[in-house]
């Protein structure tokens, strides 16, 4: 095999040991990498029933065959656990820097299981694993962790994947960053890192690339470089994601008040374009990418003066409009805030604006938030919030729990609103004005994500009628979930799907390039589809049943009060009828399991004893 | 060292996005291999906005060529290319103490010292040809500053019209 070296690196941290396990190109295949391969090592290296933050549940990096070649928007990695939110599995990516060091360090993926005795940080240069002190680096800031290794090692190729304070304190959605600013950001696996005592993952890698084709794979990069600077990725490139919320608002699907509405009447003051003409310093790029997305925004003056960070339109939604937040200011800070302490923007968020309800309503009041006022719009107490879940401090004790955990411990009617499908928060669209959407968050094996369903586009662009439900909506959601599933595991960023004609072929041929391995588009397809069904199996050993396939009341009991989307909702019945179809478009049985045959078909039939079938 | 006449490798700080796409063609290019250790164009990334790629000046009266105490060093006086003689190049590293832009390097394979050549083999430089945001471009200093003095002025006139 050529770009992929067949080596994953296993990390003992309760011995502090480490061992290489070889696979072959039959296994790549499979797999193909980033969360294809990180859910595969999840499953493999994860005992059933292991405790989320545990020293049983294995942590695993996972590479693509693109990071560290010219493949453009290529340079990702994959990150795969069992999530402490969701009890299921956590997948996410994150790219640059870190995804080329990790693969020229000579590894295709990176198993960390156990857990140390006392907080340490592991450095993994080349060939050689030490494990040493972190305990001069406990409380740092994402960023402060990365550059404090990278001074101590002497060396500004060592690239670092971390955690802050809040996966050091185990709130359930502190995530991963690396590279300043990327991180996997979902599901909380940064306090399975911190479960762990490991604050950091250090990676220096200096070896060489060799792809199987480097002329084909040169011509090949270079035009799709020229298109991806071209109009399709105008939107990305000008204003970045955050041009989303005009459009998301006219489309009356803008998070609102923690999903009352989906019409924020201040959206005009928290837009891309706003943030584009006052905030945005420069545009830049993760390694690799040729489009160049994170646009860094500075505020300059008043209250929240010097707050620094990359704005995306998920981060903006959750802690600008879901909360009642028009000031873009204010929005920065926060966002500043839960990258600094490395948390999930959204879930933070969301579980803010849960909180934010709940003393809207009564529920919560004024002294459960230590005399803090949190009505709508409030920033001072929405960033005041976020710190507090960091540190779980007062009301954050609770709140670093997620909206499910702590909807279940204050009761009073609180689930009807806490908006989470299987423990994770929902993304920036009100799956009422996007119903196919809908189906993709029900179903989604790590919960509402619009990252791994990609339904919400069939709804945005108009090709169905998007508030409404329709059995034909299953198939839709599985052939976008296998679209999403083919950029998130040969790894290239989404943003870059409009330039390509026919993604299966294009992308499988630049697999076969870079691995040479041969893989045609329907082995790429029928290996994508092996991938979700792995996801699934990882599920269903953990116990999944057909009833958490399925949304927060909110969505399928209150109507849209507002907007464009006004009156729309999901209706239990319609939604029930998209569930039956999708189940059957993936071949699984009326509850949602995979049967023998499709395994054996997936050739996947390993899996089946510990499925139950 | 004397700021050159020569054309060489010219980035602007403000379209550079660290994207890192010109060591990696420069390394493919090169070494035939994606390493951007082997790679003679740098992306230096300080603060999240502060960004630029380095290479080799093609410097007159080059401090790097003046350095070498085994004469390995050479400079094209019609390119102001600095070729290095690898069979009396034995990888002491005078030459990158004396270059100011760190555009000079020791690759990590053959030890020899190595620089920017403008891709003497290629139409263009390929770090040039992938740069996504034409941040990179063949250029000298007097025409760089003679292309700011007109866009300065263009503003003008625009400001002027508007």
């Amino acid at each position: 095999m050529q770009s992929f070296t067949g080596k994953i690196l296993h990390i003992d941290l309760t011995h502090r040991k480490s061992w290489v396990q070889t696979v072959d190109d039959a296994y790549l295949k499979r797999w193909i990498g980033g969360v294809g391969l990180a859910a595969r090592l999840a499953y493999e290296n994860t005992a059933k029933g292991a405790d989320p933050l545990g020293p049983d549940n294995a942590l695993c990096f996972a590479a693509s065959s693109f990071a560290g070649t010219l493949v453009p928007v290529g340079s990702k990695h994959g990150v795969a656990a069992k999530s402490p939110l969701t009890n299921r599995l956590g997948d996410c990516l994150a790219s640059s820097y870190f995804s080329q060091s990790f693969r020229r360090a000579g590894y295709d993926g990176i198993v960390i299981t156990g857990a140390a005795d006392k907080w340490i940080y592991v450095f993994v240069d080349d060939d050689t694993v030490t494990f040493r002190d972190a305990s001069h680096l406990l409380g740092k800031h994402t960023f402060e962790t990365e550059e404090a290794i990278r001074e101590e090692l002497g060396d500004e190729a060592v690239r670092v994947s971390t955690i802050g304070l809040a996966g050091e304190k185990l709130v359930r959605f502190a995530n991963i960053t690396n590279d300043r600013g990327r991180q996997a950001g979902r599901t909380g696996l940064g306090a399975v890192m911190g479960a762990k005592k490991l604050k950091a993952l250090a990676v220096r890698g200096s070896k060489p690339i060799d792809v199987a084709d480097p002329q084909g794979l040169l011509e090949k990069a270079k035009a799709l470089t020229k298109l991806s600077v071209g109009p399709k990725t105008e939107k990305y490139r000008v204003m970045g994601t955050p041009s989303n919320v005009l459009n998301m608002n006219r489309l009356g699907v803008l998070p609102t008040r923690n999903y009352q509405s989906g019409t924020f009447e201040h959206a005009d003051k928290v837009s891309g374009e706003v943030m584009l003409e006052q905030y945005v310093e420069k545009a830049v790029s993760c390694a690799g990418c040729s489009i160049a997305c994170e646009h860094i925004t500075r505020v300059r003056e008043g209250d929240y003066a010097g707050a620094r960070t990359s704005v995306d339109y998920e981060s903006l939604f959750a802690l600008g409009p879901n909360c009642g937040v028009d000031n873009l200011a204010a929005i920065i800070k926060a966002i500043e805030t839960c990258d600094n302490y490395g948390m999930d923007t959204m879930s933070s968020g969301v579980t803010i604006s849960w909180a934010m309800e709940c003393y809207q309503r009564g529920i919560l009041t004024k002294e459960d938030f230590g005399g803090l006022e949190p009505d709508w719009g409030n920033h001072a107490v929405v960033i005041k919030l976020a710190e507090m879940i960091a540190k779980r401090e007062g009301i954050g004790d609770l709140l670093a729990e997620g909206t499910k955990r702590a909807a279940e411990k204050v009761g009073q009617g609180s689930a009807h609103f806490a908006m989470n499908v299987k423990g994770l928060e929902a993304a920036g669209y009100d799956a009422r004005g996007f119903q196919t959407f809908a189906l993709g968050c029900a179903v989604g094996t790590r919960g509402p994500c619009h990252n791994r369903s990609l339904a919400y586009e069939p709804d945005a662009k108009g090709e169905v009628d998007r508030l409404k439900t329709e059995p034909a909506r299953g198939q839709i959601a599985k052939d976008c979930e296998e679209l999403a599933a083919l950029f998130d595991c040969a790894m290239l960023c989404k943003f870059i799907r409009g330039c390509l004609k026919d993604a299966w072929s294009e992308v499988s041929e630049l697999f076969t390039m870079t691995t040479g391995i041969p893989i045609t588009a329907a082995e790429m397809r029928q290996a994508m589809e092996r991938v979700w069904n792995m996801k699934k199996a990882f599920n269903i050993r953990e116990g999944w049943t057909r009833a958490e396939d399925w949304l927060p009341d909110r969505w399928t009991q209150d109507p849209m009060p507002e907007g464009g989307s006004k009156g729309a909702v999901v209706s239990p019945e319609g939604l029930k009828e998209m569930i039956d179809a999708y189940y059957l478009a993936r071949g699984w049985t009326p509850e949602g399991l995979i049967p023998k045959d499709k395994l054996a078909a997936l050739d996947m039939a390993d899996v089946a004893e510990d499925i139950g079938v | 060292m004397v700021t050159s006449k020569h054309e060489y490798i010219v980035c602007d700080p403000d379209k550079c996005t660290s994207c890192n796409m010109c060591e990696l063609a420069c390394a493919i290019t090169h070494a035939k291999t994606f390493d951007p250790s082997q790679s003679r164009i740098r992306v230096v990334r300080i603060e999240p906005v502060v960004m630029m790629a380095v290479a080799c000046r093609m410097c007159e009266d080059a401090p790097c060529v003046i350095a070498c105490p085994r004469n390995a060093l050479t400079q094209n006086p019609a390119t102001g290319v600095i070729k290095v003689d690898n069979d009396l190049c034995d990888g002491c590293g005078w030459c990158i103490q004396a270059c100011d832009f760190g555009a000079i390097h020791l690759n990590p394979a053959t030890k020899d010292a190595e620089m920017c050549d403008l891709c003497a083999d290629q139409e263009e430089p390929q770090c040039v040809a992938i740069c996504p945001k034409e941040a990179l471009k063949l250029s000298t200093p007097q025409r760089v500053a003679r292309e700011a003095r007109k866009e300065a002025v263009s503003q003008l006139l625009k400001e002027l019209l508007e």
